[in-house]
């Protein structure tokens, strides 16, 4: 584009703004990658060192760090069950939101806009000012203290955002497709099952990561939910080990490493899906 | 034919049922409970009587609550005004310069979004041990360079606490406006850009006259989503200052306020559930209203330009 700044192409005053300019976004950069590299260094020493030497390398890597935070902090267990809540969560959310999407956007009838407003509206509400009546609903029926009702409350509010991208994606399929599989003699799961959901995979990445994201990082329903410490997700579980370890900074690093380590080397592998994931609600 | 509208409507149902009763239940549901207990006196967990709006004009109007909801809704406004001036501000001129393919900006670009991956608490953890007044590596670096006078309690003094997290939630969230505005200004025509570069218009005139105006629709997202982020701040102050909005308040926000009203208060040590519903409802109809109002406000701008 002949948009584009060449800083061989500009005038002397022109050529000192463009540096300045490079040098704020190289320092922003560095404001960035700093401290997660100091984080990951820190992790590997004892306190003492991380107190006495704060920029130098460690002496020894103190891989017990890791361990120590993996078994006696409970790392494993916190870790787990983040796993299966935002495993199944996401597995759920993923089936009954592409079904509703295809209830709604490949059938032709009255009622089709009003059950999208009722999804719709789901984006709309911060659920977390709804706390109160969900937590006395949840004690209601005896799933306070479980891994379901995170479960059940991360579905439901996955909900609305993957119905509302899927099934603007899924209108946009031909409607040829149905017709065709019909006269092959497929009922309506298959064509759902086998035709149109094979068809929404891009879309099915971006939801997925759109949604998993906010619901592994999420920390208010369990603080709300979850009393029982063998229940807890990591970053619940990391408030507690915070409190416990206060001044143990070097298994507070190591505890910080685990849990942002893994999202990085994610994040390296899939950066474009990330961000697609990320500005899905943002950008067209 | 009959049966087959029977069959059709069955197979709709099937797949809409499942979706619909969850976010019935989960979502909406809620939501109408909410307003519903907020007109009620409550004992502990137990619904008593029907007060009216008696909650709501305790919060607004009677003391200690209507001290306590205007301290905590004054740093809500102060989150989202430091947070548009200094965050999308400062994305937006990121984003302008990366759309000029200035050098390195493809990595530029991915590594500012690296921390909007993480957790607001690791996010919080993480800095708080780097703004710890003695041991923290933020004071440490400064005493070494000769600015002792700059090596202050960032989280415990009551001027500076709100702002220091509000600048360590902007580190982790920069770049979520950087790139919205990015795409916004790679999306507009080739054409109206190109027509001003032969009217010899210069970068900033380009700037202020052209690329903004035409990416307001991406200003408007940016607005919204900051100012509902803003009405919700929680777990930012929970997890740096405690759910008490220490020190001394300073941090409170409607979110921590509400968390202590509901689940038991740190000053009066009790739930009470009919003010915290009262505080729910403010926070959903300030963050519909504030919504509504800016995306009104914006599209009339877009329409006059």
């Amino acid at each position: 584009m002949i948009f584009d700044l060449r800083y061989k192409e500009i005038n002397t005053s022109g050529k000192i703004i463009y540096i300045v300019f490079e040098i704020i976004l190289i320092a922003y950069a560095i404001l960035i990658i700093l401290p997660l590299i100091n984080m990951f260094i820190s992790s590997f020493k004892s306190s003492r060192e991380i107190f006495l030497t704060p920029y130098s390398l460690p002496e020894t890597l103190r891989i017990e760090n890791y361990i120590n935070v993996w078994g006696t902090g409970r790392f494993g267990r916190y870790f787990f069950n983040s796993v299966i809540v935002t495993g199944i969560s996401i597995s759920l959310t993923l089936l009954f939101g592409s079904m509703a999407a295809f209830g709604i956007a490949r059938y032709r009838y009255k009622l089709s806009m009003l059950i999208f407003l009722i999804f719709l509206s789901g984006i709309m509400l911060p659920l977390k000012a709804a706390i109160i009546p969900l937590f006395l609903l949840l004690k209601k029926l005896g799933l306070l203290n479980t891994l379901l009702s995170l479960i059940l409350v991360y579905t439901a509010m996955s909900l609305p955002s993957t119905v509302f991208i899927l099934s603007g994606f899924m209108r946009g399929l031909p409607w040829d497709l149905d017709d065709a599989a019909r006269i092959d003699g497929c009922n309506d799961f298959q064509i759902y099952w086998r035709i149109i959901l094979p068809l929404t995979r891009q879309a099915l990445v971006i939801v997925t990561i759109y949604n998993a994201i906010p619901v592994w990082n999420d920390f208010f329903f369990p603080l709300v939910f979850i009393q029982n410490d063998h229940l807890k997700t990591l970053p619940l579980g990391m408030t507690v080990f915070f409190g416990q370890y206060q001044t143990d900074w070097g298994l507070l690093f190591s505890a910080l490493s685990i849990a942002i380590v893994p999202m990085i080397v994610l994040y390296i592998l899939l950066s474009k899906q990330f961000v697609q994931g990320l500005t899905a609600g943002a950008i067209k | 034919m009959r049966t087959n509208i029977l069959k059709r409507n069955l197979w709709i149902t099937f797949f809409v049922l499942p979706g619909l009763l969850l976010v019935a239940v989960f979502i909406i549901l809620p939501l109408f409970l909410s307003m519903f207990n907020s007109l009620y006196h409550w004992d502990g967990l137990v619904r008593t009587r029907f007060v009216g709006v008696q909650n709501f004009i305790n919060i607004f109007f009677n003391f200690p609550y209507n001290e306590r909801f205007f301290n905590a809704i004054k740093h809500n406004i102060i989150w989202f005004v430091l947070t548009m001036v200094f965050q999308n501000c400062t994305g937006l001129v990121f984003g302008y310069l990366l759309s000029k393919k200035i050098w390195g900006h493809t990595l530029y670009r991915r590594i500012f979004f690296i921390p909007a991956i993480f957790s607001i608490v690791a996010v919080g953890f993480l800095w708080t041990l780097y703004l710890n007044p003695q041991f923290g590596i933020i004071n440490k670096t400064l005493k070494s360079l000769g600015l002792q006078q700059f090596a202050l309690p960032w989280l415990g003094d009551t001027r500076l606490a709100t702002p220091t997290i509000i600048a360590v939630n902007i580190w982790r969230w920069l770049g979520f406006p950087t790139l919205v505005f990015l795409a916004g200004i790679n999306s507009i025509p080739e054409s109206s850009l190109e027509a001003a570069y032969l009217d010899g218009a210069g970068e900033t005139s380009i700037f202020f006259r052209i690329v903004i105006p035409l990416i307001v629709p991406s200003i408007t997202i940016i607005t919204i989503l900051t100012l509902i982020g803003s009405l919700n701040v929680f777990e930012q102050v929970y997890v740096m200052e405690g759910v008490a909005g220490g020190p001394f308040y300073s941090t409170d926000t409607l979110g921590t306020l509400f968390y202590r009203t509901a689940f038991g208060a740190v000053d009066t040590g009790r739930p009470e559930i009919g003010i915290g519903s009262a505080i729910g409802v403010v926070i959903y109809i300030l963050t519909f209203l504030a919504s509504a109002i800016a995306a009104i406000l914006l599209r009339k701008r877009e329409v006059e330009q």
